[in-house]
């Protein structure tokens, strides 16, 4: 049957970093996966990083962080997403992440991190897994 | 309460997750659209709906940022639509319009949605229409639809837009004069952007040319402003000229609700006037009475009766 209904990605970058070549090379390939994804570029703040989520009614968010500022910044993106009442949509992360950083970040509620060098064929692969199924 | 009565109370009342909700049925939910659109079509018609269009390279989202700020500044609240186009051959889209207005993503009074083509033709996509009918009946006072437009088939914009400005920029090639035709003709306001780069003046001038052509009297003088994105040079002055287009609109629109008023008054006033100079020689004459006792004996009926007196009256002026 066909459905006009596409997944819609945010691809954003919370922090100071300003390396966004690989939040680019992951919003093109998930683009050229048929899915429709909004970019808003580098030093985004926790607060922009929702509110867009929340007018673009995103199914996914992928977050790119090379700066470590992720202990910080991750708990306070997914704290004000539940505040505003958006709990079904798949986060995941990637960049400079430590190992041993990923189990609390995954209790978080974040699905998945990715490290430098992941194929962007797991990437997609895990988004078409775990999309949230939408009425 | 159905969920899309919910939703549609919730775009009714300003809510932004509402809204948001809103636009994805939109786009998504053939089944669902039309009752939502049937739900808050009462509370549209209040936007100015603004499209603003022209080739890649000329600034657009930046000035679009600058425009929104202005309107911010001036009390007003903002909905925009960004709009980029949805690949032909994955069927995925990179809608980053955002990043030249994400400042803006935190201010309560300024919505955005970015929204891929699908597809469909002419710059625009199918859902772009209800979607600017929901910012509006949510509240927002002005709408804006920012699209790509540089060929001659990107001119969907008209029919979701009551005023239409065309951003261009010096050194974009030859494609001044590639556009005569098409956006040319529905651009109410043209802006060259990067006003401060050479050529500006003969960018201008090349559009002026073209404007020429075309000698017929309008009512609407299409401006040509120029604009520096970056600084925000120019931004006020073209606020002004989008205010002053809104009020040329509101005329033109009274004007034509005059005409109609005064079409209908004048055929009731001519209705009046004939049916009570019948009606009065009738009863002068004492025939008033004998016509109605006729008509009450069923030897004929009222129709034809006023059928034959305005036969009899008209043949004899």
């Amino acid at each position: 049957m066909q459905t006009t209904r596409k997944i819609r990605v945010l691809i954003a970058k919370p922090g100071l970093d300003s390396h966004d070549r690989g939040a680019k090379i992951v919003a093109r390939a998930l683009r050229d996966a048929g899915m429709e994804v909004i970019y808003t570029g580098l030093r985004q703040t926790p607060e922009q990083i929702v509110e867009t989520a929340l007018q673009e009614d995103v199914d996914v968010i992928g977050l790119s962080i090379l700066s470590g500022a992720h202990k910080a910044l991750f708990p306070k993106i997914m704290e004000l997403l539940k505040e505003r009442g958006l709990t079904d949509i798949l986060v995941f992360a990637g960049g400079i992440i430590p190992e041993e950083d990923i189990p609390e970040i995954k209790k978080l509620g974040i699905k998945e991190i990715f490290g430098p060098g992941t194929s962007t064929e797991k990437i997609i692969e895990c988004v078409l897994e775990n999309v949230p199924k939408r009425a | 309460m159905t969920k899309t009565e919910e939703i549609a109370q919730g775009v009714l009342a300003g809510d932004r997750r509402s809204i948001a909700r809103a636009i994805t049925i939109i786009e998504n939910d053939a089944g669902e659209a039309p009752k939502l659109i049937a739900s808050i079509y009462p509370r549209t018609g209040n936007a100015h709906v603004i499209g603003l269009t022209g080739p890649s390279g000329s600034g657009k989202s930046t000035l679009i940022e600058k425009i929104v700020r202005e309107y911010r500044r001036r009390g007003k609240t903002v909905g925009v639509v960004a709009v980029d186009p949805t690949s032909p051959f994955t069927g995925g889209a990179f809608l980053g319009d955002r990043i030249r207005m994400q400042e803006l993503s935190t201010d309560q009074g300024v919505f955005i949605r970015s929204m891929a083509t699908r597809n469909y033709p002419g710059g625009i996509a199918k859902a772009t229409k209800d979607s600017v009918k929901i910012l509006d009946a949510a509240g927002k006072d002005i709408v804006m639809v920012e699209t790509v437009g540089a060929g001659q088939s990107e001119v969907e914009i008209i029919k979701v837009a009551q005023t239409v400005v065309l951003i261009h920029a010096p050194g974009l090639g030859d494609e001044i004069q590639a556009i005569k035709a098409g956006l040319m003709e529905i651009a109410d306001i043209f802006v060259i952007n990067k006003a401060d780069r050479e050529n500006a003046d003969k960018a201008v001038m090349d559009i002026q040319a073209i404007l020429q052509l075309d000698d017929k009297e309008k009512a609407w003088k299409t401006p040509i402003l120029k604009t520096v994105a970056l600084t925000g040079e120019g931004v006020p002055q073209l606020i002004e000229k989008l205010e002053e287009h809104r009020r040329f609109l509101e005329k033109e629109i009274e004007r034509r609700k005059s005409l109609v008023r005064a079409e209908a008054e004048l055929i009731e006033a001519i209705k009046e006037k004939a049916a009570s100079s019948v009606i009065e020689e009738l009863r002068r004459e004492g025939k008033f009475e004998e016509l109605l006792q006729k008509i009450l004996r069923k030897e004929v009926d009222p129709a034809s009766v006023a059928e034959k007196l305005l036969h009899k009256k008209l043949k004899k002026t």
